[in-house]
């Protein structure tokens, strides 16, 4: 199938559904072709390859809801499954805010090209894929004699989406994405192998990372994490550098769902226009960068998207609202969800901040640790460097940071001018000043 | 609609294809799947299942293995999921998912390669097979000249498909609940529930000229809510789930799941956070074994080693804890969340010792690992689904009873915590370090529990956790709620138990030291 024998599709799924009774449908197609190749010790150790379609049904019967996922997308299989969808529906409770969007919130769809998707995916040969793969790892290899293994990969894909909802919305994205990535693990002490990987993801092939740097920095991760060791507990600074600084900054996001809000688990609840970060902190949801991960002019609704400020120096503005919760809520919706994340970005590098600490703790990791939504209290376990007046002195783990997001995110002296490439959520490092750590 | 039922949905929804003829789920039984005294019939319902005939099997192979190879097989998956959902009073939503294809594996050596595809037709699995078939290089190997059907072992018979079960049985479930929390306390102010059925049909068939099905049946029911106090809010939850029919749904399941999310939400309200740093910590018998799954488990899945990744690399057949401690990964446990009657590349499971009397003894492996080692495939290779190729994975991970008993464990520890509920743990295999996050549980005091405490993360290394393992209780537990493990970005149902035991010093990350 093609883009338009797809949109056609999703329009027959539409009236088909309406046929058999439904009130509302919104029907979403999803196609992807990906490619993976995996190499180890300059062999292909595994090659993976596939298309796949599946196709989501949102249903509205008599004001009650229901929503449906396949892959067998065979017209004759589609008509069945509606029909007993359509019946399956009717069993439900009436949800009085459930229906689709309000078509007024389809108006204003920007029309410009955000440019997601590279034209010349289809001209990547495995070979070259393979190559890749493989010069990275071997370029790994050479720059340290304490590699124990290392692998590569080089990953590719092409995704496209079309829906249609009943009521009058229609639209389309398509987006590639190409990754080449590499993981080192080194001779340790003791039995200890640690690891530490590098990547380099972009939506345009010219834009990759060359082998020799995701090689260059993925050795000097690994490198630097042997002899890893735990500090007494006690209060450092803290930078976390900005491939891991999403962690902390979906803790306090997930305060702004609505649908935490409304289920009456947000510690966000009832703090529009309140003071919840440092004055270093604004966030904003922007959907038209081109070429953005996250870049859109529709969202999960189908509602048309715009820039918005969520927390204007520390001061929260907006929540995301989808269309249910907007009702359920009674408030206007916003955005169903984040679609490329920016922020108010400082004049300092990475390098430039840990030069600036006296005596701190360099994140480069976060590993487990989870929150509660309702209170945003955190414990997160931490890896990275113990830093002395500007230098690195050893890595540091098996140590934890804990607190509430509300504390920490006040904690937060400085931005980074390093927005984080390959991802929707461009976070660039943060400094945090007075963090408690525990450890020994 | 009046003639509406489960049955037809999953026959019309999931299988249509064969309505033209005779519906399929008339021609299939798993009851007498389970019972297995006729074998051909047996293969032949899941062979009509998928549309597919020997023949046309074997062709397939030798495609895949028309540029050599030392090994392919082909993995047939049908899975329907079915989802209800509760909120504010009602059970306002409800969906199923439905996932229906083949994964095709080439195997040369140590490398794989893959593709899978949606389409069951002969052309879409011979382009997936071609695909898959461009790892080898060594010419040309012979497919199978006959598959030779071999029944899988039942860990988990049920009595009534879920195929039969209409959402009208299902809704009452939800609702029961509800009221039993939102009744509960007046502090309780939103409820949530949200239920899940599934059914998976697997039929493997390897170029070593057998072939294999399972018929996986699972269930999951959650209940979550939040309380006020005081103008403070917390939340909690609890959930169950097994490998079984509605017969799951007792009295019993319901009144356990209502009550837990009620004591644990509630429980919170009073809770802290404790003081952080390194000190005494007691695993309540149950949910704990997450930190056996973190700690050593992963650590143990033959391929990482294979690869020299792990801490583990080199420690077969050495001391690593005390003679007390026994670990198991086991793929027979009745019921279990985490059981496979075989595995996904059609391997018998089994009941592994990781650790025997504080020996390290041996690795979870699949197909590639168990040739590499030159040792049998201990039934541990598993997958998402027919997208992805099998990987050694856990299946139910646990810690076999010891001497103590959880009294004399408690009243040993003169300051440290005691913790019953975790919610997620992560380890990095190289240095052995692990987390995991406890949700509830108390402050030791001079021997005794008192004030209870949530929301802090444990943090330790895997080898020296288990050097510290120095009291095991006798009261093991399964436990119940099982859980999902994520790996290369698969996800497999996982279970994992332990005694109550003692760890003599771990980290844990409190506020204020």
């Amino acid at each position: 199938m093609n883009t338009a024998e797809r949109l056609d599709l999703a329009r027959w799924v539409v009236r088909q559904a309406q046929a058999k009774g439904a009130g509302g449908v919104a029907a979403t197609l999803n196609h992807s072709r990906s490619i993976t190749v995996e190499v180890r010790d300059q062999e292909v150790e595994r090659l993976r390859e596939s298309t796949s379609s599946s196709l989501g049904i949102d249903m509205y019967v008599d004001g009650r809801y229901s929503l449906y996922t396949t892959s067998d997308l065979r017209r004759n299989s589609l008509d069945d499954f509606l029909a007993e969808a359509v019946a399956m529906t009717r069993y439900l409770a009436v949800d009085a805010e459930r229906s689709l969007p309000d078509p007024k919130y389809y108006e204003g769809m920007q029309q410009i090209d955000l440019k997601t998707s590279d034209d010349t995916y289809e001209g990547l040969t495995s070979e070259e894929r393979v190559a890749l793969a493989l010069q990275t790892e071997k370029a790994a290899r050479a720059m340290s004699d304490k590699i124990v293994t290392c692998g590569a990969a080089f990953g590719d894909e092409y995704a496209e989406e079309v829906r249609v909802h009943s009521n009058g919305f229609e639209g389309a994205r398509r987006g590639t994405e190409f990754g080449l990535w590499t993981e080192v693990s080194v001779r340790g002490e003791g039995e200890a192998r640690p690891s530490d990987y590098q990547d380099s993801s972009v939506r345009f092939r010219k834009d990759l990372a060359s082998p020799e740097e995701i090689a260059r920095k993925a050795v000097g991760r690994a490198v630097a994490m042997i002899g890893q060791r735990k500090l007494a507990s006690g209060r450092y600074d803290l930078v976390i550098e900005n491939r891991v600084a999403s962690r902390m900054i979906g803790i306090l996001t997930a305060g702004m769902r609505a649908g935490n809000i409304q289920q009456k688990r947000s510690f966000l609840a009832g703090k529009l226009g309140e003071k919840i970060a440092s004055d270093k902190f604004t966030l904003i949801d922007d959907p038209f960068i081109v070429g953005g991960f996250g870049s859109r002019v529709y969202d999960g609704d189908g509602m048309a998207t715009k820039r918005r400020v969520m927390i204007d120096r520390g001061v929260l503005k907006e929540y995301y609202v989808n269309y249910y919760y907007a009702r359920k809520l009674n408030l206007e919706p916003t955005v169903s969800g984040s679609t490329n994340t920016v922020f108010e970005y400082g004049t300092r590098s990475l390098e430039d901040l840990i030069a600036g600490m006296k005596r701190g703790i360099l994140v480069t990791s976060f590993i487990g640790g989870n929150s509660n939504t309702a209170t945003g209290d955190f414990s997160v376990g931490i890896i990275g460097q113990y830093v002395e007046n500007g230098r690195r002195v050893h890595p540091v783990s098996e140590m934890n940071i804990a607190g509430n997001i509300l504390e920490f995110m006040n904690q937060l002296t400085e931005m980074g001018n390093d927005p984080c490439p390959g991802t929707a959520l461009m976070r660039p490092s943060m400094y945090f000043t007075d963090v408690q750590f525990a450890g020994l | 609609m009046a003639s509406f039922t489960r049955r037809q949905f999953i026959v019309a929804g999931a299988k249509v294809a064969a309505l033209a003829a005779v519906p399929a789920i008339l021609r299939f039984d798993p009851v007498r799947a389970f019972a297995g005294p006729d074998e051909s019939a047996v293969l032949a319902d899941y062979l009509s299942w998928f549309e597919v005939d020997e023949t046309l099997i074997r062709r397939v192979m030798a495609t895949a293995l028309e540029r050599g190879g030392d090994y392919c097989d082909l993995f047939f998956e049908h899975t329907v999921s079915n989802y209800v959902g509760l909120q504010d009073n009602a059970v306002n939503r409800a969906g199923t998912s439905v996932d229906y294809g083949v994964g095709i594996r080439v195997i040369e050596g140590d490398r794989t390669g893959f593709s899978f595809t949606e389409e069951l037709t002969a052309e879409a699995m011979l382009k997936a097979a071609r695909t898959a078939a461009n790892i080898a290089r060594s010419g040309s190997t012979e497919a199978p000249s006959g598959l030779l059907y071999k029944p899988a072992a039942s860990y988990y018979p049920i009595q009534v498909p879920w195929e039969d079960i209409g959402i009208d049985r299902k809704i009452p479930i939800l609702q029961h609940l509800d009221q039993q929390i939102s009744g509960a306390d007046s502090r309780i102010v939103k409820t949530s529930v949200t239920y899940r059925d599934a059914t998976s049909r697997i039929l493997v068939a390897t170029s070593e000229g057998i072939i294999r099905s399972d018929y996986r049946p699972m269930a999951e029911i959650s209940a979550s809510c939040s309380a006020e106090q005081n103008g403070r809010r917390e939340e909690g939850w609890y959930s169950l789930t097994s490998r079984n029919d509605i017969s799951f749904f007792s009295p019993e399941t319901m009144n356990l799941v209502s009550g837990e999310a009620v004591r644990r939400t509630l429980n919170q309200l009073d809770a802290i956070q404790p003081e952080g740093g390194e000190m005494p910590v007691v695993l309540a018998a149950g949910g704990s074994g997450m930190m056996l799954h973190e700690a050593i488990g992963h650590g143990m899945e033959a391929d990482c080693n294979r690869r020299n990744e792990s801490i583990y690399s080199d420690a077969i057949g050495k001391p690593i804890a005390e003679p007390i401690v026994s670990i198991v990964d086991d793929g027979t446990y009745p019921h279990a969340r985490g059981s496979i009657n075989i595995d996904d590349e059609g391997s018998d499971t089994e009941k592994t010792f990781l650790v025997r009397d504080g020996i390290l003894q041996s690795y979870m492996h699949d197909l590639i690992s168990a040739k590499h080692y030159g040792v049998r495939p201990t039934g541990n290779g598993r997958r998402e689904s027919f997208r992805y190729p099998p990987v050694p994975r856990m299946r139910s991970t646990y810690m076999l009873p010891g001497p103590h008993t959880k009294d004399e464990i408690i009243a040993s520890v003169k300051k440290g915590v005691y913790c019953d509920d975790f919610t997620n743990g992560e380890v990095r295999i190289g240095p052995g370090d692990f987390t995991f996050y406890v949700k509830s549980g108390y402050l030791i005091e001079d021997g005794k529990l008192t004030r209870p405490i949530k929301d802090v993360n444990l943090i330790g290394n895997g080898p020296e956790v288990l050097k510290r393992v120095t009291m095991v209780a006798d009261d093991f537990a399964l436990a119940s709620r099982g859980g999902t493990c994520g790996k290369d970005g698969q996800w497999v149902p996982v279970s994992m138990g332990l005694p109550t035991i003692l760890v003599s010093a771990l980290t844990v990350g409190g506020k204020s030291a």
